[in-house]
């Protein structure tokens, strides 16, 4: 079992038959994610890595059957794209795009709110969604890891990689990449949700950074509402104030969104933080070896 | 990017918002001749991108150009949290009436803006929101339904400004709502908005940032970069596309993912607390998933020209990037280096994990490169790296 993602999921690809959408659409091909289609207006009606390139999301949706869109397409013209899926109202649109405006993220996700919500937006700058075994949207590599029972959910891409590496005997349900900007659509605590309901999954892996106060919310949301064990981490503990640290989210304001007040408030409602990426998996090792 | 007030000042001007006469000055006589121009009291005030410079003196008023180059004097050069005052804003001084708050800004946990409006104005808003809620009016505002006239005069009612106020101010909100949208800001901040004793509301003072990631669409933000305070090795990474932060430790790192390169910083300053001196890191350097031949030599190259810098640690995770690749881009870094006379001497640490790991340690292991380890786990390498760099120190 898995969240968002299955072995049922259609594909498409906006933005497919760029350099960046190319390369990936053959990488979740080789996965066995099941890819029916690409999006761009000016090749609708040609066949681009064996697959049919369609001028629409709506048109892509009708023909294929498709229930994913994953965006490519430059940040310029991510927001266009966003919106377009919205109106076709795919279930989930990945937006994999960095540097994306904030104003353009969001105006979007005020649209996908005034339409009623029927589009789950993951991103954007964010390495999409994986569910080993079964499906893959985004970039995040399939080979890390098999099938497994654990959950994890993050801001970070390469931290989502280190950990499934190092848990990669356990194996994933679902690992969601929320993406590091400021304003993202799924948020930690819409996954802790679905971890929570997914019969598939025992236990969650949490991986928070500086900026904002999401992993804080995250924090309340599991003591009220989360009954698997959840173990964290948050990295940027010694990222100083006032500077964007890789991520367009990440930054220190003040003596707001450090990644001590983090830690403090996820181990205030019993989950425990990893000092390191190796120790966060330790922990997690001590939680599945207990079941 | 956060703008200086005269710059905020300036932009506001280009949407119509009233803002006090002022000219910006970088010496004594600058602003000595500034207040000749502008004539009777002025107000001298500090440019530097920090709150709290009143408290700190870095504003004053001054009676004549006399007086006002005698308070230049004392506040050019002067050091406000950190930061060196290098020029002041010579302004016109306003006859205030009544000062309130307001600004316009990213709500990133409700995914919205809001606009936030009080009468308190002239303080610290998170104080007087912390001490009395109720003067502070904060309403959200979608990006689908912006703000008008009609929706800023509501807005400033609910802030608690008086009759009098209301349509200089809703006036001011409305063209401050253009320049939040249309130079892409994440924060416009007006405090305070004052109404002056000739009835006008007017932006005493300014405050804006602006979101890097609309710079390919605002080509003249940037002319507000501030480059004669960018740290040096920042300015050449920046030239060279890297993503480099300079801190002030001695263990220069390199890492792949803005994620795992914040948890390297934090994972090496854990591990150089247990040696002499206590290393910890000299900068953050994120080169991306892609890490090739060509940029790993380009953060090698900036990392190597920062004379603290004792050992450097390579941290990679492989991911569509395979491990092998990372290698032989590090083999071929040294070489491209050396080949310029910029050798690497300082010991480097290298921990490869991920896709083909093993033939990307085989890989470095064959290359004999000198001065570099490989350590298979990021926690022991942090440890080792931070070791060479207290025996380095």
């Amino acid at each position: 079992m898995a969240i968002w993602l299955t072995e049922n999921s259609k594909i498409i690809v906006q933005g497919m038959t760029g350099g960046e959408g190319t390369k990936h659409t053959r990488r979740m091909l080789a996965a066995g994610a099941r890819v029916v289609g690409g999006v761009n207006a000016r090749k609708a009606g040609t066949v681009h890595e064996g697959l049919p390139v369609f001028g629409t999301v709506a048109e892509a949706m009708a023909e294929t059957g498709a229930d994913v869109s994953v965006v490519f397409v430059p940040p310029a013209f991510t927001k266009d794209a966003v919106k377009e899926a919205i109106d076709a109202e795919i279930p989930l649109c990945v937006v994999i795009t960095e540097g994306v405006p904030v104003h353009d993220t969001t105006e979007f996700w005020a649209y996908a709110v005034a339409k009623g919500g029927r589009t789950r937006i993951i991103g954007p700058n964010c390495p999409g969604i994986a569910s080993p075994g079964a499906s893959n949207a985004g970039i995040i590599p399939a080979d890390i890891t098999t099938a497994g029972r654990i959950g994890l959910v993050s801001k970070s891409g390469t931290l989502t990689y280190q950990l499934m590496y190092e848990l990669r005997d356990f194996g994933f349900s679902t690992a969601v990449g929320i993406g590091g900007d400021p304003v993202i659509g799924t948020t930690h605590i819409d996954a802790l949700e679905a971890f929570q309901a997914d019969p598939g999954t025992d236990a969650i892996v949490m991986i928070g950074e500086i900026g904002g106060d999401a992993e804080e919310r995250a924090a309340a949301y599991i003591e009220q509402h989360v009954t698997k064990p959840v173990v964290a981490y948050v990295a940027g503990f010694t990222a100083p104030e006032g500077k964007t640290m890789g991520h367009a989210g990440a930054i220190v304001s003040g003596s707001a969104g450090t990644a001590q007040a983090k830690k403090e408030a996820l181990e205030k409602v019993g989950v425990r933080v990893g000092k390191t990426p190796s120790e966060t998996a330790r922990l997690m090792r001590e939680v599945m070896r207990s079941r | 990017m956060d703008l200086f007030e005269h710059q905020a000042k300036e932009l506001f001007a280009e949407y119509g918002i009233p803002v006090p006469r002022g000219i910006v000055a970088h010496t004594v006589e600058e602003a000595r001749a500034a207040a000749e121009e502008l004539t009777g009291r002025v107000v001298v005030k500090a440019q530097v991108k920090t709150g709290g410079r009143g408290k700190a003196g870095g504003v004053k008023v001054a009676d004549d150009a006399a007086d006002a180059e005698r308070k230049a004097t004392d506040i050019l050069g002067m050091d406000i949290k950190g930061h060196t005052v290098h020029k002041v804003l010579i302004e016109e001084a306003s006859a205030i009436a009544e000062e309130y708050y307001f600004s316009f800004l990213l709500d990133r946990a409700n995914r919205t803006f809001l606009a936030i409006c009080s009468a308190a104005g002239g303080m610290d808003i998170e104080e007087v929101a912390h001490s009395t809620p109720e003067k502070v009016a904060k309403i959200p505002v979608s990006p689908l339904t912006g703000v008008d006239r009609a929706r800023a005069r509501e807005i400033a009612a609910a802030g608690g400004l008086p009759e009098k106020a209301l349509d200089g101010a809703a006036e001011l909100i409305e063209k401050l709502w253009a320049a939040f949208v249309d130079e892409d800001a994440s924060l416009v901040e007006v405090n305070p908005m004052i109404l002056s004793a000739d009835g006008q509301v007017k932006a005493l003072d300014g405050k804006v940032t602006l979101d890097d990631n609309a710079a390919f669409r605002q080509p003249e933000h940037e002319a507000y970069a501030d480059k004669a305070a960018e740290d040096p090795l920042e300015a050449a990474a920046k030239a060279k596309d890297l993503n480099y932060v300079k801190l002030d430790g001695s263990v220069g790192i390199i890492g792949n993912g803005a994620g795992l390169v914040m948890s390297t910083l934090d994972v090496v300053a854990y591990a150089g607390e247990a040696f002499p001196g206590q290393p910890k890191p000299a900068n953050f350097l994120d080169i991306g998933g892609g890490a090739s031949a060509e940029v790993m030599a380009a953060g090698l190259e900036i990392i190597i020209s920062d004379p603290s810098v004792k050992s450097i640690f390579v941290n990679v995770f492989g991911g569509i990037t395979a491990c092998d690749a990372v290698a032989n881009g590090i083999v071929a870094a040294f070489q491209l280096l050396e080949s310029r006379g910029e050798a690497v001497t300082r010991p480097l640490v290298v921990r490869l994990d991920g896709n083909n790991a093993l033939l990307g340690r085989q890989i470095l292991a064959d290359a004999k490169l000198a001065g570099v380890e490989l350590v298979d786990t990021m926690d022991e390498a942090a440890k080792r790296a931070a070791e060479l760099a207290a025996v380095g120190a």
